[in-house]
């Protein structure tokens, strides 16, 4: 087999697990998005701010530490003690449910009815809010983040494609784990949507607001429970890059990455987050190589947003979407 | 009196229409102005121009450019850096290629070329909306940097893919490069945001104004009125386009001097325009203003009292900035959607009142 071929397909694998990870922050977006109506800016943020948390919870970090130090004048950093990763990432999950209240009772409940674009810049507004607080609370710095998954090459990969084609296909295998979780993630959201009462109650808000309300589904506490799922999809998607990259502000931005992710697969499909994660995923890491000697490198940076330009003129509703987009 | 209309008699459909109605108001403009144009330039020294002056008329015309897309013609464009970084080489380009052309018409057609790209950028808006546009000027904003970032030919090869603006002059007295004294700076800036915002008032109360408006309240309404959508879309584009990019283009010549794309005009300033189009308020001239003010004194102020007063470190001060400029995000969207503009619209009609409300 050709090299470039087998570079390339190298390409097209490592891009598939790069697409897993767009797709976990675009779930997090669509179930927001399904449930209030509302694109929720933050959710990359809500990553971030997750992450730090894990990690300060971890290190027994002091939270607000450098304000309450420049404040009184002490110098207090740990509590000096380290809390197990089993311990600390139920912790986490109480802080982004408490964080899902908070925003439903400061800024949802007062936001109600306001058009979509207003509720948009609402969450724009959050997400600085959201940033300046987890740089406060646990400190700027980039950080380590392990909760266990092993990482580094994938002996087993690279071994059975050696012995397919003569030369082994490099894959992290932190990757690997990230596809399994994926996976039992979009399994659990799927049978808990389908088999249990809120998850029911869950869908029939994403119908109709107001049909939901008359059988007495309460909005509010619909409400306060997608935001506390995706803050749960956040803390996942935050620990996989985190583990990947190490936890700082960058890991915010792939918030906007997923922009393009739900505008392929449709606003209102969880499947669809996960195709268009992959495709981008995959179409970016591809272009760049077939394209590089041409056009120079770090075409990543805005190939999925051109692809979803492309998108939008012929396809508005995406892959997988419902026909509501509005045509002007 | 105060505020007072009585006594303040029309005759002519041009006084019944002027942008200031009551004296005391009309008289307030003039004296502002005098202040700015004659008073300011005799005490301003470089620590105040660098920091809060120039900054802030700068930033006002790139929020007057964006207001008139988002708050009058209401498409939202989270492209602004981009097409601020288009002016700003724009700018570049032309000021190396005829070194004869005078600074201001390079200014000009800088904006020119800022909004022949809008336009292009804008032609999505005529099949999608809301945030699928959102996305589309986002792709703007990544592709225009990532190009001027990679195509030599834009920062004339230069070995550490930074523009630097050389020295130009008006009447004599260098505006551009490392000579140019804060006075001239304040001067050209102020000259370029009385114009522009004079165009822009005209432009947003006569016809076109209220063809964005009717696009903006109800799209499908105003196509059935005979409003035409292509034409008052890509006008809309094209005019904010302009703005920016005048403002890009001032920002790197006049302000910043040198300039990297992605470090200057990055997505981050596309996002503090709309903070202050936002804070300024929605659909108002005088609301960009009051926006770009806000968000270039208050860091200044909180930084102030912060760094220089409690003896904190900056980055903590940051921190607290970003936060606090995100909360107050919240908080105009849920107390005062139409931003600053309407608290001095309030104080106004309270003002005509005063001292006997009914």
């Amino acid at each position: 087999m050709p090299d470039t071929l087998l570079f390339a397909m190298e390409a097209a694998l490592n891009g598939l697990t790069a697409g897993i990870m767009y797709a976990l922050v675009a779930l997090g977006f669509v179930l927001i998005f399904k449930a209030s109506g509302i694109f929720n800016f933050s959710q990359g943020v809500m990553a971030l701010f997750a992450a730090l948390t894990l990690v300060g919870f971890q290190n027994g970090q002091i939270p607000f530490a450098h304000l309450i130090n420049a404040v009184l004048g002490t110098r207090i950093h740990y509590f000096g003690w380290n809390m197990p990763t089993l311990l600390a990432i139920p912790a986490t999950v109480a802080v982004m449910i408490l964080f899902a209240w908070l925003v439903e009772r400061i800024v949802l409940k007062h936001l109600v009815n306001q058009e979509p674009i207003i509720l948009f810049m609402a969450t724009i507004g959050l997400a600085y809010f959201l940033e300046g607080l987890g740089d406060l609370m646990w400190g700027a710095e980039v950080k380590r983040l392990d909760v266990g998954i092993p990482q580094g090459m994938s002996g087993a990969v690279d071994d059975l494609t050696f012995g397919w084609f003569g030369y082994g296909f490099y894959l992290d295998t932190l990757d690997l784990y990230a596809l399994g979780i994926a996976a039992v993630l979009v399994t659990v959201l799927v049978l808990f949507s389908q088999f249990t009462k809120e998850g029911r109650a869950l869908r029939a808000v994403a119908d109709d607001h107001q049909a939901a309300l008359s059988v007495g589904i309460s909005l509010r506490f619909i409400w306060v429970l997608t935001w506390s799922i995706a803050g749960i999809v956040a803390l996942v998607a935050g620990i996989m890059w985190g583990a990947k990259s190490g936890v700082q502000f960058s890991l915010s931005l792939i918030a906007l990455k997923a922009l393009p992710v739900l505008i392929l697969g449709g606003f209102t499909s969880i499947p669809g987050a996960i195709v268009g994660g992959l495709i981008i995923g995959v179409g970016e890491k591809l272009f760049d190589f077939f394209m590089q000697p041409f056009i120079g490198g770090a075409t990543e940076n805005w190939f999925a947003y051109m692809l979803a330009l492309a998108f939008l003129l012929f396809r508005p509703q995406g892959l997988f979407g419902e026909k509501i987009i509005e045509r002007v | 009196m105060l505020y007072r209309e009585a006594g303040d008699f029309k005759t002519t459909y041009a006084s019944d229409n002027q942008t200031f109605p009551i004296r005391f108001d009309r008289y307030g403009y003039y004296l502002v102005l005098a202040v700015a144009f004659l008073v300011v330039p005799m005490f301003i020294n470089d620590y105040w121009a660098n920091s809060i002056v120039v900054p802030f008329l700068i930033y006002a015309i790139a929020a007057l450019g964006l207001n008139i897309l988002i708050g009058y013609c209401g498409q939202l464009s989270l492209g602004t850096g981009a097409f601020m970084a288009v002016g700003a080489y724009a700018c570049y380009k032309l000021m190396v290629g005829m070194p004869g052309l005078n600074i201001v018409f390079v200014i000009l057609l800088a904006g020119l070329v800022t909004a022949a790209v809008g336009v292009l950028f804008g032609l999505p808006s005529l099949r999608i909306k809301g945030f699928y546009l959102a996305v589309a000027t986002l792709a703007a904003q990544f592709f225009l940097i990532w190009l001027f970032t990679r195509t030599p030919w834009f920062f004339n090869y230069s070995p550490t893919g930074m523009i630097s603006a050389p020295t130009r002059s008006i009447f004599g007295y260098p505006v551009t490069g490392p000579s140019a004294s804060s006075v001239t700076v304040y001067l050209v800036c102020l000259t370029f945001v009385v114009a522009l915002a004079w165009l822009a008032r005209n432009l947003t109360r006569g016809t076109l104004g209220r063809r964005w408006m009717a696009i903006r309240d109800m799209d499908i309404a105003a196509e059935i009125i005979g409003v035409n959508p292509l034409m008052a879309k890509l006008s809309a584009f094209a005019v904010s386009s302009f703005l920016v990019g005048v403002s890009g283009a001032l920002f790197f010549s006049v302000y910043l001097g040198a300039a990297e794309a992605g470090e200057a005009f990055g997505i981050d300033k596309s996002f503090l325009v709309l903070f202050m189009v936002i804070i300024g308020g929605l659909g108002s001239i005088l609301g960009s203003f009051l926006g770009a003010a806000f968000l270039v004194v208050g860091p200044v102020l909180l930084k102030l009292l912060l760094v220089n007063q409690f003896g904190w470190s900056t980055d903590l001060a940051a921190h607290l900035e970003i936060m606090i400029v995100g909360a107050l995000i919240l908080v105009f969207l849920i107390l005062e959607p139409h931003g600053l503009a309407a608290l001095w619209r309030t104080i106004k009609d309270k003002l005509r009142l005063w001292p006997f409300p009914h």
